[in-house]
């Protein structure tokens, strides 16, 4: 109430006592509060050099030790990185490699032996990766339709699946659309001189997934049927929420490398072992000049292998501590007096405005 | 063009509309085609609804259709309702004003009836306090002189009362023959000056000859004024329904656009050309791209041969993914936000007047941010610098200066002791001053009598002579009463030759009731009666003392009197009768008639009033000043008080501080060369820190505008002050008009109906709401109390608004831009092909709730207290030279943006690498890193924290999260999961931190750098203000 009787008086210029408040009812004079009034109690911080230093100094003191932490995991990571595409193609067809991958006469077998770097702890992940292959292209991303893939009854809605909706004489496709029908095909078997690695092949779509986009009764028809075969084709037995590399492969990725889960295993490898592949060349990227590469690599609270948070910490961190002691360098050498009116342009110049 | 009007007269027909009064807009079957196309002819809307309709076209929609159409539809129907809600109320009250029962006579009985059934030609009676239902011609009143008295403050504003007058020909007509008279009026066809009615009247036999009788507005009664103080009334219907005075100047003014908008309207042009050439270039690579790699990649299936309307597939795509460029949301935040720096002008309890219980309006919600911009205040003298309170101080009579010592003419012992000695050349002056006027003296039960003046003036000298024993006790229709010194006096008033501002003078027309003299009573301006002295009559002295009273600020009039022959008078009069009957050019032959007897007069003295400034008024000017607003004083007083005023109120400085050049002459040579010479030493001393004001009268005034308008404006860019007086309401205008022409900000402030076009005319409005009634503060944008509360309006209300307005449009640009650069970084890496990184509800929500909400807390932002900016008002520059938008400022926030999306893009698509790279949780992760940016840059670019800023920026940063585990928890969306999946990784929340870090710190750094070794005069006085107190709000202390 203090501050409304000051508000008040400041311009009537009589003390305003109780009466004043009760006639102030019958009046049209704006109610007071302090949101009207624009007088919200406010704090009002400003960019002094002690406080910038400050945040920066701060910044810099976390972003370090984070980047030193983010990069150890990173290291921790052992990665092994293979690729394929154009060692598994015959000498004698490397100059028409598209030739003898649509070849289907051809046999697409193929030996790789990897040589394990350091100590692998068990769970390894077994990925796949593909360069330059767009997942993202506008045509590819929405060629889909997910309700047919929740819902049996729903298996005529192809709508948004073009060019793959329906086998020519008009029957539509379960799962419909290009992403469904260019499933990675590509198969790889593992040995550990001649002991068998098992690749674990549950659970490597996201359950979600499974339970609620990929139906328990919804099987695969009509699919890959047509003149042009696409990728891999679908046992159509199996109900699409059993089909985990149907799933993962239409988790689209965002970016025009990616690598996806084809398996774990659940074996500790140790340095030097050798390990033979065996794997099955089907998938065509030489079209398009892209790379296939077998990743074998285990996992840490961060994720897989990669530098760029660790780094990017170190870096962000180590400028902010160089900004923070810059800017208390240049303050020391030349200060500056805050809120000195004598900064005003126009009372430097008084004359001229 | 003349209508015929036939009282009474239920035989003959005719087609003028019945008396129902429409104000609404639309009726219930063209609402929605009329509302949508006034809405469709704004350009953003044509923009918006032209990529909604490109959305349904499947083929090249990046998102769900839905994401345009929902906030599209969502702003329409806000403006729709708001439209439909205000016509709704205007028709209920439409509807009550027509249904209202008035009484009207059919076929010689009283009949009650609706007022909209009134047709013109019927005979409408009217209670006390009754409003009149259309435009009457009074007939018939329940006072025996045949006048009744109205109140016209819904027509004019004017809270005093006026009186009407029956014509002549009708009077003595009592309540029988006024059922059955019957005539002919005939007036002009409906027009909208309340002040003409040009009209004559004809009754039919057997009530009166066949005599043709003059009607003025004088013998009206207008639609929505109310009788007072007459038991009843009853006229003859001429107008009706909408085809009234009333309903004629009701119209829609232009809608203001300011300084601001126009630079937003100009900045979206520059973005949508921007636009344009990102869809031209993207559109063109990405059909490039299709042709040489796309076909390559087999599981795209590009057909081979496809149809010619493919190779606008891509470009229609990018120009869809760009479309948000152009932020939807702004057009609804900036409405919002404008009509909140409307409503707190309202509220501001600093610009309530006590003295007239006035708080401050704002009338028109959407141009506050103009008054932080304004360069030129025009403003009137009268009522606007001064209280226009005026109060007799001198005299001259007869030579004699009285009130020179006590500076009170009324406590002279001189003056005081001729009065009791009867001196004869007192008691002319005095009568002058008690009869000379339109004033009406209202005797109260206990026997005081009061005045009601429609000129401050008039009442100024009534009560100065009833104060010098010269009594003005009543005025009954033709007859009024005086007593002098206990002595009664009775004089009949034969014509009142009004006052106008062409003539500058007003007579009045007596006979003593004694003797049967008549005398001519005449008042006005020096320089429109000193000339009529009659030859011979020494007017030196009256000069001489015009001069000096004008020197003090004085008010001078002029009183004069002659005494006319019987003869003389009755010849006249004739003329007079027929001037005043005349349908076309009434005023001006009015007034050439008055000149024949306005002549030879004898020059009796001059009075002279005080009108004292208002408080406040020289510091309110001199802040301003300081601000570097510029003042014209635009008055029709007389250029020595005029330039007295200025002095006071320190417009002007006198010698040797400031100069005035003058611009007189009378001829348009002489005219020519002053100007010429002004023009010429003004361009000498402008570099000289002396202040130049020139000063020019309305004749000079008049050639200059209409013979050498570029000289003057070049003179208006050069002067930062003038004085123009004697000036008329449309050289007002067009004064406003040549400033504005010169691309200056204008404000004009005035009080009175002379200075409404002038409001009118200027990019904003104020309008006092003084003494002279409020038809001012009617016509204005923003209507105040007291002149000195402009200081407020425009240092704090006008700063403040253009402060934040400037950052709210920057930023909604700048969040559009950010989310629109990283969908264009997204199709670099997805084959150019106008893949949407963003989901369809992510786009829409950030658009409409995200980024929106935050800002909008902008509203209470204060970068400088208000004592601060009180104390340096020269900070208003800023705002005035626009230097917190403009296409530089707006860059910076182009670049910022540009910036923020390639660390966002670029730090998600390293992070979320390889084996992380889904395309929902990358979007997710973008978004996320977005939003996280948008929160920091907000909260540094807002100057003060309020509980609502905190609550507005952190709340929808925690609604942020809410709303996507949400929609993270729905099955069949598209995010199912994703939120809860990004939430338990530490990478999502170790990425987040290093966008906001990377992404603010070089902000941050070069605000501070900036702040510190280059600060602008704001930055200095944050500084200084609070380095002084504690870390809150210096308004109390």
């Amino acid at each position: 109430m203090d501050s409304s009787n000051a508000a008040g008086t400041s311009n009537g210029g009589s003390g305003d006592g109780d009466p004043a408040a009760a006639a102030r009812r019958n009046t049209k004079m704006p109610k007071y509060s302090k949101f009207t009034q624009q007088e919200l109690p406010a704090c009002k911080p400003i960019l002094t050099p002690k406080w910038v230093v400050s945040v920066f100094f701060l910044v810099g003191v976390i972003f370090v030790p984070v980047g030193v932490v983010s990069l150890l995991a990173a290291r921790d990571v052992v990665e092994i990185i293979d690729r394929y595409d154009d060692a598994c193609v015959p000498v004698n067809m490397t100059d028409n490699k598209l030739g003898y991958i649509q070849n289907e006469t051809i046999s697409k077998e193929c030996t790789r032996t990897l040589t394990v770097t350091k100590d692998m702890k068990q769970p390894i992940f077994v990925y796949y990766q593909l360069d330059n292959f767009y997942q993202n292209h506008r045509r590819y991303v929405k060629s889909r339709n997910d309700a047919q893939l929740r819902d049996y009854k729903k298996a005529n809605q192809t709508t948004s699946c073009e060019p793959e909706r329906t086998t020519a004489d008009g029957k539509p496709i379960v799962p419909c659309g290009l992403i469904a029908w260019s499933l990675f095909n590509d198969t790889y078997i593992f040995n550990r001189g001649n002991e068998n690695l098992t690749v674990d092949k549950k659970d490597i779509s996201w359950k979600s997934d499974r339970e609620h986009k990929f139906a328990k009764n919804v099987y695969p028809s009509n699919f890959q049927n047509g003149g042009l075969i696409g990728g891999a084709k679908l046992d159509s037995s199996i109900p699409l929420s059993d089909q985990e590399d149907l799933i993962v492969w239409m988790r689209t990725a965002a970016l025009p490398t990616f690598r996806k889960l084809y398996g774990r295993i659940y074996v500790d490898l140790k340095e030097n072992d050798t390990i033979t592949v065996k794997l099955d060349n089907n998938y065509n990227t030489y079209s398009f000049g892209g790379k296939k590469k077998l990743v074998l690599s285990t996992a840490t609270w961060l994720g897989g292998k990669n530098d760029f948070l660790g780094f990017a910490y170190l870096i962000v961190g180590g400028l902010c501590i160089f900004l923070a002691f810059a800017f208390t360098l240049l303050y020391v050498i030349k200060p500056r007096k805050l809120g000195d009116h004598n900064y005003l342009s126009w009372n430097r110049h008084p004359a001229g405005r | 063009m003349k209508r015929f009007v036939y009282i009474n007269d239920e035989s003959y027909q005719n087609d003028y509309c019945d008396n129902q009064i429409s104000n609404t807009k639309y009726t219930l079957w063209n609402f929605l085609p009329k509302n949508l196309w006034e809405q469709f002819r704004r350009f953003m809307n044509q923009y918006f609804l032209l990529i909604a309709c490109l959305q349904l076209w499947s083929l090249i929609t990046p998102v769900n259709p839905a994401s345009t159409w929902g906030p599209l539809i969502i702003i329409f129907a806000v403006s729709a309702t708001k439209e439909a809600w205000d016509d709704y109320n205007r028709y209920i009250s439409d509807k009550q004003a027509n249904e209202k029962k008035v009484w009207i006579v059919k076929n010689g009985a009283r009949k009650h009836i609706q007022a909209q059934d009134i047709r013109v030609g019927n005979i409408v009676w009217i209670r006390e306090n009754e409003e009149v239902p259309c435009d009457l011609v009074l007939t018939g009143t329940s006072e025996p002189q045949g006048i009744c008295h109205v109140e016209t403050a819904a027509l004019d504003g004017e809270i005093d009362l006026k009186t009407r007058v029956i014509p002549p020909t009708c009077a003595g007509l009592d309540a029988e023959q006024l059922h059955k008279i019957k005539g002919v009026i005939e007036c002009p066809i409906p027009d909208k000056d309340i002040r003409r009615f040009d009209a004559n009247i004809r009754l039919f036999p057997p009530f009166i000859d066949n005599d043709i009788c003059p009607l003025t507005i004088n013998n009206t009664l207008l639609q929505s004024c109310y009788l007072r103080n007459t038991e009843w009334a009853c006229g003859v219907a001429v107008y009706t329904g909408n085809e009234t005075k009333l309903g004629m100047s009701r119209g829609v003014p232009e809608p203001k656009l300011t300084a601001m908008d126009a630079m937003i309207d100009k900045l979206t042009g520059a973005i949508f050309l921007f636009q344009l050439a990102v869809v031209v270039v993207l559109g063109s690579a990405g059909n490039v791209w299709k042709d040489t790699e796309a076909r390559k990649q087999w599981y795209v299936k590009y057909d081979d041969d496809e149809p010619w309307y493919q190779i606008l597939v891509i470009p229609l795509r990018f120009e869809l993914l760009c479309s948000i460029m152009i932020p939807i949301s702004i057009k609804v935040s900036l409405d919002f936000v404008k009509s909140l720096y409307a409503k707190f002008i309202d509220w501001d309890e600093e610009m309530y007047d006590k003295e007239t219980d006035t708080p401050a309006h704002a009338a028109n919600t959407a141009i506050s941010e103009d008054l932080g911009q304004v360069e030129y205040i025009l403003t009137d003298k009268t009522g606007t610098l001064t209280e226009n309170k005026m109060i007799f101080r001198r005299c001259c009579i007869g030579g004699t200066l009285y009130g020179n010592e006590s500076g009170d003419a009324l406590k002279d012992v001189e003056l005081l002791n001729a009065v009791a000695n009867n001196s004869p050349h007192v008691i002319k002056f005095l009568t002058v001053m008690a009869l000379c006027n339109t004033v009406i003296p209202i005797k109260s039960p206990s026997g005081q009598i009061s005045y009601k003046a429609q000129s401050q003036d008039e009442d100024a000298l009534v009560n100065a002579a009833s104060n010098l024993h010269m009594v003005l006790v009543s005025k009954n229709g033709n007859n009024a009463e005086i007593h002098f010194n206990r002595r009664v006096v009775q004089y009949e008033i034969l014509d009142v030759l009004e006052f106008t501002s062409d003539r500058k003078r007003m007579s009045v027309l007596i006979s003593d009731s004694e003797s049967g003299k008549i005398f001519l009573l005449s008042k006005g301006a020096d320089e429109a009666i000193l000339p009529l002295a009659y030859s011979g009559q020494q007017i030196k002295t009256f000069i001489d003392a015009v001069d000096k009273y004008a020197q003090l600020g004085l008010r001078t009039l002029c009183l004069a009197w002659r005494e006319l022959g019987l003869q003389e008078y009755l010849e006249w009069s004739r003329l007079f009768k027929e001037a005043n009957s005349a349908l076309i050019d009434r005023e001006w032959k009015v007034a050439e008639v008055c000149q024949k007897l306005e002549h030879t007069l004898d020059i009796l003295g001059i009075s002279a009033i005080e009108d004292r400034l208002q408080a406040g008024v020289p510091e309110t000017i001199e802040i301003l000043r300081q601000s570097g607003i510029n003042f014209w004083m635009l008055t029709g007083d007389k250029q020595s008080t005029a330039i007295q005023i200025a002095l006071l109120c320190n417009l002007i400085s006198s010698e040797p501080k400031g100069q005035l050049l003058y611009i007189n002459g009378k001829t348009e040579d002489e005219v020519a060369r002053s100007l010429e010479r002004v023009l010429l030493t003004m361009r000498i001393t402008s570099s000289e820190p002396k202040e130049l004001a020139f000063v020019v009268d309305g004749w000079a005034l008049e050639i200059i505008l209409t013979r050498y308008k570029e000289a003057f404006t070049e003179l208006a860019v050069l002067s930062k002050t003038a004085i123009c007086c004697r000036v008329t309401p449309s050289q007002k205008a067009q004064l406003v008009k040549l400033l504005k022409s010169c691309d200056y900000r204008t404000l004009a402030i005035g009080d009175g109906g002379n200075d409404v076009r002038m409001i009118q005319q200027a990019h904003i409005g104020v309008g006092i709401s003084g003494r002279e009634g409020l038809q001012a503060a009617r016509a204005a944008d923003y209507s105040i109390g007291k002149f000195r509360f402009l200081k407020r309006l425009i240092l704090v209300h006008g700063r403040y608004s253009y402060n934040r307005t400037a950052f709210l449009s920057q930023y909604s640009f700048y969040k559009s831009l950010l989310i629109c650069f990283i969908q264009i970084l997204f199709s670099f890496v997805s084959g150019i092909a106008g893949t949407s990184l963003f989901n369809s509800v992510s786009l829409m929500a950030y658009n409409v709730f995200y980024t929106s909400i935050p800002v909008l807390t902008t509203v209470l932002d204060k970068d400088l207290s208000e004592r601060t900016v009180t104390q340096n008002p020269e900070i208003l520059l800023y705002c005035q030279a626009g230097r917190l938008l403009n296409p530089s400022t707006f860059a910076g926030w182009f670049g910022r943006s540009l910036y923020h999306a390639i660390v966002v893009f670029l730090i998600t698509i390293h992070v979320y690498a390889n084996e992380k790279s889904e395309m929902e949780e990358l979007s997710m992760v973008a978004l996320s890193g977005s939003i996280w940016l948008q929160a920091f840059v907000v909260t540094l670019e807002m100057n003060s924290f309020t509980f609502v800023q905190f609550l507005g920026i952190w709340g929808n940063f925690a609604a942020f999260y809410i709303i996507n585990f949400g929609i993270s928890s729905i099955p069949s969306a598209g995010m199912y999961t994703i939120m809860f999946r990004l939430c338990r990784q530490p990478s999502y929340w170790i990425t987040m931190l290093l966008i906001s870090g990377v992404g603010m710190g070089p902000v941050l750094a070069l605000k501070y750098f900036r702040y510190t070794y280059s600060p602008s005069a704001i930055n200095i006085l944050q500084k200084a203000e609070r380095s002084r107190g504690p870390m809150y709000t210096l308004v109390h202390l």
